[in-house]
């Protein structure tokens, strides 16, 4: 299994193949269906920005490429490994060493400092406690909280709590980054500063899927889905993806309270 | 995840709730400390009795009348027809392995001194007796062998007779009235204490059992005969000797029953401590329940942390930890704070067992068998009920987890 999960991506750089993928959630003897046959296939190195209306799938959509949860019908194909057929431990394995997941809340373990928050995929896999704790504060410093790594959530702005858990959604090295709403509880500064980072991490080879309600932070990237009622809308790249970098240089000057 | 680490993130779990970990030990400790100290108090006991037997003499054996099965040192009162001051002759006679012989009986009743009283048992006994239980007069004599032959009215108080009678101290030469008949009072014995069942030995007068029987009882039988064997390693020969010489005198005919029968220490050690054992299996048995609910103590709060922390869990899942890793966590914390208790728990049932023999005057023996059952029966309740929270908690999905409100 690992010989071959750990293959070179196929030649045209193919890295997700998701073919006619349903989600049936049952409520009693009412169904519903989150989504209605998903098609779609992802490039290594894309920066892929999921969009829809409430409701239209989305979520749903990314906990299963982030293998959180199981289709109920159809076939998801990561590297050309099918991910179906996998047990609990291999999901959890691909988990920690090929996907990093960004959520909305962040879901930090609170009362954790930010490095053992970062520290925590490499708790599942062998890896010495001096290289752990080596790779952590790489990855803090990479997203800019080299100074702030024994702090604790609750320290933390919003901003900086995200950049915590981008921290521990890279530090493992994945292939995929992928963020639901990553921006959902930022104001629009930060926001872009954390597309920033996205954009950075796309630039070494990540690949990057992210859900955004907000057609400006889609501006970042350079594939645009469209969801509606679970299935997919419009699927349009975008020709010239705005940089995060020279954004933010024609903004206002920094807030002095806002020290990130 | 590597031993090092989960036992570090448990650590950490149960800090946080530091007052909730401690209730939650308690029940541990108090279990784990109740075995600990019952099981100090059985075997105090069980020593003890051990003790007190043997403090009857090495050696001895005794020959009671009547068959007896029931298991009791003592035999009932109503078969005791058989046994003859010629059998006792001609046990001392004829059984080699045999050395010292004391013919017994028995008689109660009220003792005046002056115009103190008292009332207790009257052991008629042979001179050889204190010989045999290797108990020694504290001052004045012991009768002698003339004064059993002529049925002399003389006898030897216990310690406590002869406290509660001449508490002036002079008493050697004084006489007594045991039931209107004079008898002179020519020693006192040593303190000897109690005896495995509990009554005071030095509660009592011994006096020639010739005596006893011609003034006292008038009963033409012996009570009991008491035999110390030559040595150790003939006791059973001396039993053998004695059994077949009496089945003889009594002309019992080959598959009939013994009308006597012969104990020797090993069995009255064996009857008595297996009462004491029992004695210690209650009390232990009682204290484990309380072992018992300190382990559903854990489990009902590992049930609340797996509740509390699903979305830890799901977070944990979510980048990579699989359903061991869960598993390991909560069984850790679990096996921790059950070890922990058993630990202090074990301390604690020490310190309790000496605080009580100390208040109760009562032995009590803290064994490294205790120490290893209670600390095993803790790590035992610490996996069996830690196991179930802790599957329920690696049986999640990731993302109800991660959704867990
Ligand atoms: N666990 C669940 N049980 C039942 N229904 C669910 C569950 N999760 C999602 N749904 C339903 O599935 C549909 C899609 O939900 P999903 O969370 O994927 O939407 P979304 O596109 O992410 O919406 P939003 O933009 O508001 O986050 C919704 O109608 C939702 O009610
Ligand atoms: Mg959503």
């Amino acid at each position: 299994m690992d010989a071959s999960l750990s293959t070179i991506p196929p030649p045209d750089g193919l890295l997700i193949r998701v073919e006619h993928l349903t989600k049936v959630y049952k409520l009693g003897d009412f169904e519903v269906h989150a989504l209605r046959g998903i098609s779609v296939e992802v490039k290594q190195g894309e920066f892929l920005a999921i969009m829809g209306a409430s409701g239209s799938g989305k979520s749903t959509f990314m906990n299963i490429l982030g293998c959180l949860d199981i289709p109920s019908k159809g076939n998801y194909f990561l590297e050309d490994v099918d991910v179906s057929r996998l047990s609990r431990d291999e999901l959890a394995r691909i988990r920690n060493t090929k996907i990093g997941f960004v959520f909305q809340g962040f879901n930090l373990l609170s009362r954790t400092s930010a490095i053992e928050n970062v520290e925590l995929p490499l708790l599942y896999c062998s890896t010495s406690n001096k290289v752990r704790h080596q790779k952590a504060i790489s990855a803090l410093e990479r997203v800019g909280l080299g100074d702030r790594i024994h702090h604790y959530p609750n320290q933390l702005s919003g901003g900086q709590q995200q950049r915590v858990s981008l921290a521990r959604a890279l530090v493992n090295d994945p292939k995929i980054v992928l963020a639901d709403e990553p921006t959902g509880n930022l104001d629009s500064r930060t926001s872009i500063e954390v597309i920033g980072i996205f954009q950075q991490l796309n630039r070494h080879g990540i690949t990057i899927i992210l859900v955004t309600h907000n057609p400006e932070i889609a501006q970042f990237a350079n594939r645009h889905v469209n969801f509606r009622d679970g299935k997919i809308k419009s699927d349009q790249i975008n020709p010239n993806p705005k940089s995060a970098v020279e954004v933010l240089k024609n903004l206002p000057p920094e807030n002095p309270e806002d020290e990130l | 995840m590597k031993v090092v680490n989960i036992l570090v993130s448990s650590f950490r779990a149960l800090l946080r709730n530091k007052m909730r970990s401690f209730l939650t030990m308690l029940g541990i400790i108090i279990g784990v400390g109740a075995v600990i100290a019952m099981l100090a108090i059985g075997q105090g006991a069980e020593y003890s009795v051990k003790e007190q037997i043997s403090a009857l003499g090495t050696n001895v054996l005794i020959i009671f009348p009547g068959t007896q099965q029931q298991g009791g040192v003592r035999v009932s009162a109503g078969s005791a027809t058989t046994l003859t001051e010629n059998d006792a002759q001609a046990i001392m006679n004829e059984c080699p392995a045999v050395r010292y012989i004391s013919p017994g009986t028995r008689a109660g009743g009220q003792i005046i001194a002056g115009n103190l009283n008292w009332a207790t048992g009257i052991e008629g006994t042979g001179a050889d007796y204190l010989t045999i239980r290797q108990w020694p007069i504290a001052y004045g004599d012991f009768y002698t062998e003339q004064d059993v032959k002529g049925a002399t009215k003389v006898c030897v108080l216990g310690k406590t007779v002869a406290d509660n009678l001449f508490p002036d101290g002079t008493l050697v030469g004084q006489n007594i009235r045991i039931r209107n008949v004079p008898f002179k009072v020519i020693g006192v014995l040593s303190k000897k204490g109690q005896d495995p069942m509990g009554h005071d030995q030095d509660d009592t007068i011994l006096a020639p059992y010739t005596t006893v029987k011609k003034r006292l009882t008038w009963y033409p039988y012996l009570r009991q005969i008491l035999v110390s064997a030559a040595s150790v390693a003939d006791i059973p020969v001396a039993q053998n000797q004695i059994s077949e010489l009496l089945r003889m005198r009594h002309k019992i005919a080959r598959y009939d029953q013994d009308d006597f029968s012969i104990r020797n220490q090993a069995d009255i050690v064996a009857t008595a401590t297996a009462t004491t054992k029992i004695l210690t299996i209650l009390l232990a048995s009682i204290a484990s329940v309380s072992l018992l609910v300190g382990g559903i103590g854990i489990m009902n709060i590992m049930l609340v942390s797996v509740t509390e922390r699903t979305r830890e869990i799901g977070i944990r899942m979510s980048v990579g930890a699989r359903s061991k890793d869960i598993l390991a966590q909560f069984l850790v914390e679990a096996l921790v704070l059950s070890l922990l208790g058993g630990f202090i728990g074990i301390a604690f049932g020490i310190i309790a067992s000496t605080l009580i023999s100390d208040l109760a005057k009562w032995p009590s023996i803290v064994t490294a068998f205790s120490i290893i059952l209670s600390f095993g029966f803790s790590i035992a309740v610490g996996i069996f009920f830690g196991f179930y929270p802790a599957r329920k908690a690696a049986m999640l999905n990731p993302i109800d987890a991660l959704r867990y409100e």
